[in-house]
């Protein structure tokens, strides 16, 4: 087990505790860097998506993990961020103007139906959010010259200073630009998290009484969450939009809202790496079921595929054993994995017993 | 001027009149201690003096300032800071994130700033922790800096939410019943560091408490409540030996 020697309060606040963590992130995207020359096109789409699905997931984190706000209608923001930036781009401003717009309407959008709708919370906040959804799904097919209305619109071809970017021409490009937008919401969600902001969130998160005692701002607080939220979502909506290329209101359903909270629960919900770990395992579940269909057609002459609706049945089995069985989620589980390497081979089987929460009470909520 | 003057204060909740015409005052750098029975009013009073009920009617000043139009996380800036019957910290944090939170009043640094993470951002962090260790050292809670809440002994979580209060760097700390669940040990550091905040920190403390022993030995004094209502008020001698407060908790002799 490493023990690191911390010889000053930086070592607190950096980003990584010490060398070898730096390294180990360095490499990931070194890795994530040159992915282009060791997968196919077929794996390099699937990658772009994935990268797209964990920035859409790390929007929903910032007000599900870290604020204690659960949404059913991050669709909503998707679809803001998807048509703001392809409306934009198809009224001629270029990519690197329209996707910032596409995050700052969805963003604002996201805090001006929060500042009424932050004082609900848990389940009452989640039908409000889904009340949002169908709101914006019927604007979307109202707003017919802007949207394409039921029709759809095209995301027009990215091109950057002279070098494309279309995500079939040079799919390349496209999975580097979206790796890099990624790779700067990631840290700039890291640094929010080691910053007082961050704290407030956890804050309301956890106690509201007391975070009100501390001076926070509870309904302030909450609405900068779900605007920031809203905001991260709208840029992956963007970007969906163009590796999608063509696309009408159905492409944002309610299915894809629930998707996108089954990415931060079965990923982890309070940590940015869970947003990661949730939307692989949410895109690449049906890839691999479909593989292992088709392994046990070719090899054992068994046609599975005849029986409607099986992949989506193991899909959602699979979910519903991880809610069963890690609530803590995929990256809960990933630390025990590292507690045990680590302390090997001194780890106890109790070392992860759920706490008991002493004397909590609701009353003066 | 005392620092903190409550005048006439009351709250109604329905037909109910949990708090009903309190009127005291805490001098600057004095311990004052309400006590009573269950359901006297006494955490309801702390509860309107940090904001979180709205009074039916009456005042409360502090440091000459009228703050009963005040909201609740307005009052943390003035410096007054609180502890909790029933610990309401932040049980998914650690310890020292928790103390952190407490220093909220203290940031200057916008969202954007603390996502971009200036320098200056780092700058304050640094301060904040500067004056979080000393908290951390006086409460002698190094052992448990980085650990999570919500795996923490009783009696250490009761330390922390001390901790998170004196991190806001108060001129007056409310403690609602800083010894309730402790052992007699625990229940004296509790007294001494009460008196070091006094001594050395030249915090005013109002707490609320059951332990007459803790009482006796702290506070300057005792303010005793019962259905809402004052009943005596002075040293803590003379407020045990009041004929009104024995009956409140003794009940009165049959005639």
């Amino acid at each position: 087990m490493r023990v690191v020697f911390k010889t000053s309060y930086d070592s607190d606040i950096d980003l990584h505790e010490h060398g070898a963590d730096r390294l180990r992130t360095a490499l990931l995207l070194g890795l994530m860097a040159i992915l282009p020359f060791l997968v196919g096109d077929y794996y390099l789409a699937e990658a772009t998506n994935t990268l797209i699905w964990a920035l859409a997931g790390m929007g929903l984190m910032i007000a599900v993990g870290h604020t204690g706000q659960v949404s059913l209608g991050h669709a909503a923001f998707l679809a803001i961020g998807a048509y703001t930036d392809a409306a934009l781009m198809n009224a001629g401003l270029p990519f690197y103007l329209a996707l910032p717009a596409a995050g700052l309407a969805a963003g604002l959008f996201g805090a001006l139906i929060a500042i009424p709708a932050v004082r609900m919370s848990g389940i009452y906040l989640a039908i409000a959010t889904l009340a949002v959804f169908v709101i914006v799904e019927e604007l979307v097919i109202m707003l017919e010259p802007i949207t394409g209305g039921v029709g759809g619109i095209m995301a027009p071809s990215i091109t950057l200073f002279g070098v494309s970017f279309d995500r079939y021409a040079a799919l390349t490009n496209f999975y580097w630009l979206v790796l890099g937008i990624v790779a700067l919401v990631t840290w700039g969600y890291a640094n929010l998290m080691r910053s007082p902001t961050g704290r407030s969130f956890l804050a309301v998160r956890d106690s509201e009484v007391s975070a009100r005692a501390l001076g926070i701002n509870v309904t302030r607080t909450r609405a900068l969450a779900f605007g920031l939220s809203s905001g991260v979502t709208g840029l992956a909506g963007a970007l969906m939009g163009h590796f999608i290329g063509f696309f009408n209101y159905e492409l944002f359903s309610v299915i894809i809202s629930i998707n996108l909270l089954l990415v931060v629960t079965i990923g982890g919900l309070g940590s940015i790496q869970g947003a990661f770990l949730g939307a692989i395992l949410i895109t690449g579940m049906p890839q691999l079921i479909a593989i292992l269909r088709d392994g046990v057609n070719a090899n054992f002459g068994i046609d599975l595929g005849g029986i409607p609706g099986l992949d989506t049945m193991v899909f959602s089995m699979i979910l519903i054993g991880f809610i069963i069985f890690e609530p803590a989620g995929l990256y809960g589980r990933w630390r025990k994995i590292r507690v045990w390497l680590e302390t090997f081979p001194l780890a106890r089987r109790d070392m992860f017993r759920r706490h008991k929460t002493y004397l909590k009470t609701e009353r003066m909520k | 001027m005392s620092l903190l003057e409550v005048n006439d204060l009351a709250v109604h909740f329905g037909g109910v009149k949990a708090v009903d015409g309190v009127s005291f005052s805490v001098e600057s750098g004095e311990v004052f201690a309400i006590i009573g029975p269950n359901g006297a009013g006494k955490s309801t009073i702390f509860n309107l003096i940090s904001r979180i009920y709205e009074p039916t009617r009456g005042s409360i000043r502090f440091d000459g300032r009228d703050i009963t139009g005040l909201k609740a996380h307005d009052i943390a800036k003035l410096g007054i800071a609180r502890t909790f019957q029933n610990i309401e910290l932040f049980d998914h944090s650690t310890v020292l994130d928790n103390l952190l939170m407490g220093r909220h009043t203290h940031r200057s640094t916008s969202f954007v700033e603390d996502i971009l993470f200036l320098p200056k951002v780092r700058r304050e962090e640094r301060d904040h922790r500067r004056h979080v260790e000393e908290v951390i050292e006086f409460l002698e809670l190094e052992a448990y800096r980085n650990k999570m809440i919500a795996g923490l002994p009783y009696g250490v979580r009761k330390v922390v939410e001390i901790g998170r209060a004196l991190s806001i760097g108060p001129k007056l700390i409310l403690l609602d019943e800083p010894a309730s669940g402790l052992s007699v040990e625990e229940t004296r550091e509790v007294a001494f560091w009460i008196e070091d905040m006094r001594r050395d920190m030249g915090l005013t403390v109002l707490m609320v408490e059951h332990d007459m022993s803790l009482v006796n030995q702290v506070s300057d004094r005792v303010l005793a409540v019962a259905n809402g209502r004052p009943l005596a008020l002075g040293s803590p001698a003379d407020v045990q030996a009041h004929p009104d407060v024995k009956a409140a908790y003794l009940g009165t002799e049959a005639a």
